[in-house]
């Protein structure tokens, strides 16, 4: 019996080093709904911050505007809390969006390729910049640094590949002839 | 020797309305005032425009090149001048904007150099190419580049070609026509895609309510050994791609996959047609077949310029006045046009005029009963009741495990609902939200990805950083060390000599610093002072005297304010 014992033991010892999981994967559960946006509007640098921070119950739910309801939404699935509506001191839920650079205006300080967290603009030292819009998230974080006030933010627009069939709408009476 | 035919479970008989388009033969339609030919015609990324405003082109020239190998060349429909590369509406659901290349004909369809290819003596890859530049897509609607889907897969050969001219959809009579009267054409491309596939056999499958085309093509086809025409029941969707290969080759292609990896693959007639005109004429896809039908007092087929308003096409056959709506497709899978001054493209089959009496309006949405008729109907083998109540709610990922990107949207499910529930437009809602998901998933992992990488370079810049501030310390607190120590242990000096305390080290460079700067200042020697008049030198010998005057007064402290 003791010898089963030992032998148990000692599998469930190299068991517990071998397959011990590296980091914690609720927080990469949380970090995966998060939007990516690195936007900082939670108050926290960065989305896997905020995670790190909802997962040990030092950050509400509900600070996230990119994520926006459905994202507070699906982290109270996965966290099993109540839903709470976005705060609003965090700020307002927008549709997506894209930072443009005139490029007329630019003066190639460099400042917002320092300040671009998902490195989406392209540009070198008094050399015109410019935004790579597939990659920007349209996080704002290049708008205050820009020292002329050349960027903008700009929806993005829908278009014949991304424009996706509405949810079906039922009249429920029919219109009146 | 005919084959016996498999069958698809399911499927629909509409009324098939095919008689009222092939009463008179293909027409050409005439030269339009505008052509609005868009750039992107086929799966794959939009091409690049090749020609810029004011530029004259001639018929059949290149004005987008393909992108990459997953889209085929675009090519001007006509000669003329082109007047505006910019975004036009398109005919498509969303009614939105896309790149178009805007052409004024001049009337004299000038073409280009047209050089036939021998292909016999061609490599495939060479041919694929040439269908690739030639702008070669499946002209059966689904647009997509011909020279994909002859790609061998990884059974390594396409055994068996399979020709559609099933053409199920009712009101659409293109093919019908196409095959009436170009069968020799359509042969030509039969060959040829053979050749390219270096398929065993080739089956061309119709359906029997076509017995003009069958005997048509029967009689072009005798002389080819290996080519079997064969006749299909008259059942929509047997025309589906994937219905028409289960139903003549019993072979079943799962979604995603192409029908290559099974050994077969599937060409509409008129994919055929155009590939014969590439090859043989040298000429691109700049037209193809439209059916005008439907509410008008015209009906017809019309050989159609890609690019084509279609409300230029409209004039030839007279809508009627009660018209209220214009369908691009079939009834069953097209969808309504926004306005009518869309152009044509590689994939406008058909033009159909509405009224409220040929498709009356379908009655308010009521609740599901389960009765299980659209479950019976579904071709694809599908629970269309389930998939309805997943995408209502959506619930995607249950949808998806229900197989809903096995649905072909054909249809079928919504002509027999007893209650009238627009299953289609749900299941299209579902899988269009499934795809913007799946792509904002992608680009957020790419933003995680970028950010993490950013931080990580970051984090080395600054440690990079560190090492350099603390490596330029210690070698200035070596340099206060060295006059000290003798020469005589250079080797290891960090193990014989200690080092002084970090403040001392501190000091004794700022006092280096400081020496350095004065030695600099001292070397300074004024400048443009060679060639002066008296009265400069006078002027700079005044202010030298000042400054010398300031600097001894600045040297004295201060006097205590009495």
């Amino acid at each position: 019996m003791a010898g089963i014992a030992v032998v148990l033991g000692a599998m469930l010892g190299f068991a517990s080093i071998q397959f011990k999981v590296k980091g914690d994967p609720l927080v990469d559960k949380i970090d995966a709904i998060l939007p990516q946006t690195q936007c900082g509007q939670c108050g926290f640098p960065g989305c896997k911050p905020y995670a790190q921070a909802i997962a040990k119950g030092e950050a509400e739910i509900n600070q996230c505007p990119p994520g926006g309801e459905e994202g507070i939404r699906k982290l109270a699935d996965l966290l099993g809390k109540e839903f709470k509506p976005l705060s609003a001191e965090h700020g307002v839920e927008k549709p997506k969006q894209v930072a443009v650079i005139d490029e007329n205006l630019c003066i190639g300080c460099t400042l917002c390729t320092q300040a671009c967290p998902v490195d989406a603009i392209v540009g070198a030292a008094k050399q015109m910049h410019t935004i790579v819009a597939p990659l920007c998230t349209g996080c704002e974080l290049c708008v205050p640094p820009c020292p002329v006030d050349c960027i903008a933010m700009a929806p993005v627009a829908e278009t014949v590949e991304t424009w996706k069939w509405r949810y079906p709408v039922i009249p429920i009476r029919e219109k009146a002839a | 020797m005919i084959a016996a035919l498999f069958k698809f479970r399911g499927g629909v008989k509409p009324a098939s309305h095919k008689d009222e388009s092939t009463q008179a033969p293909i027409a050409r339609a005439p030269l339009p005032p505008r052509l609005i030919v868009p750039l992107r015609q086929s799966a794959g990324g939009t091409p690049q425009p090749l020609v810029t405003a004011g530029q004259k082109v001639l018929k059949g020239e290149r004005i987008g090149a393909p992108e990459s190998d997953f889209s085929a060349a675009i090519h001007a429909p006509t000669s003329g001048k082109v007047l505006a590369v910019e975004p036009r509406l398109l005919p498509h659901p969303s009614g939105l904007a896309a790149p178009c290349v805007v052409i004024e004909p001049d009337g004299e369809e000038r073409w280009i150099d047209r050089t036939s290819v021998s292909y016999a003596s061609e490599t495939p890859d060479v041919l694929r190419g040439l269908l690739r530049d030639a702008g070669i897509v499946g002209l059966g609607g689904a647009t997509f580049p011909s020279h994909l889907k002859l790609k061998p897969g990884t059974s390594g050969r396409i055994g068996t070609l399979i020709i559609n001219g099933a053409e199920c959809e009712p009101w659409i009579t293109c093919d019908d026509l196409l095959m009436r009267e170009r069968a020799d054409e359509i042969v030509s491309g039969i060959a040829i895609l053979r050749h390219i596939a270096s398929a065993d056999r080739v089956l061309v499958g119709i359906e029997d309510n076509k017995p003009q085309a069958i005997a048509v093509l029967r009689a072009a086809t005798a002389q080819s050994a290996g080519i079997e025409v064969m006749p299909v029941p008259t059942r929509y969707p047997a025309g589906g791609e994937k219905q028409l290969i289960r139903v003549l080759t019993g072979i079943e292609i799962p979604y995603g996959r192409f029908g290559t990896e099974f050994g077969v693959q599937c060409f509409n007639v008129g994919t055929a047609c155009s590939v014969h005109r590439a090859v043989e004429l040298g000429e691109p896809l700049v037209s193809r077949i439209v059916t005008l039908s439907g509410n008008v007092e015209h009906p017809g087929n019309f050989e159609v310029l890609v690019g084509t308003p279609i409300d230029e096409l409209l004039k030839l056959v007279k809508p009627k006045a009660d018209t209220d709506r214009f369908i691009m497709g079939g009834p069953m899978m097209g969808f309504t046009l926004p306005r009518t001054d869309l152009p044509v493209t590689k994939a406008a089959n058909c033009i159909l005029a509405a009224s409220p009496a040929l498709f009356p309006p379908q009655g308010p949405e009521m609740p599901c009963i389960r009765c299980g008729a659209c479950t019976r109907a579904c071709p694809a083998e599908l629970q269309p009741h389930e998939l309805y109540w997943f995408s209502r709610a959506k619930n995607f990922g249950k949808a998806q495990e229900y197989g809903i990107f096995d649905c072909i949207e054909c249809g079928c499910c919504a002509y027999v609902c007893p209650s009238n529930i627009r299953l289609v437009d749900y299941y299209r809602f579902a899988k269009s939200s499934m795809r913007t998901l799946e792509r904002d998933k992608a680009a957020s992992d790419a933003a995680r990805m970028r950010f993490e990488l950013r931080n990580q370079r970051e984090e080395r810049d600054k440690a990079e950083k560190a090492a350099r501030l603390a490596a330029k310390t210690a070698a200035g607190r070596q340099a206060v060390v060295a006059p000290a120590a003798p020469a005589s242990t250079p080797a290891t000096p960090e193990t014989t000599v200690s080092l002084p305390p970090l403040d001392e080290a501190k000091k004794a460079l700022i006092a280096a610093a400081i020496a350095r700067a004065q030695a600099q200042k001292e070397g300074v020697q004024p400048k443009n002072i060679d060639n002066l008049t008296p009265e400069k030198q006078a002027e700079i010998r005044e202010i030298e005297s000042r400054r010398a005057r300031v600097r001894e007064l600045a040297k004295t402290p201060p006097e205590e304010p009495v």
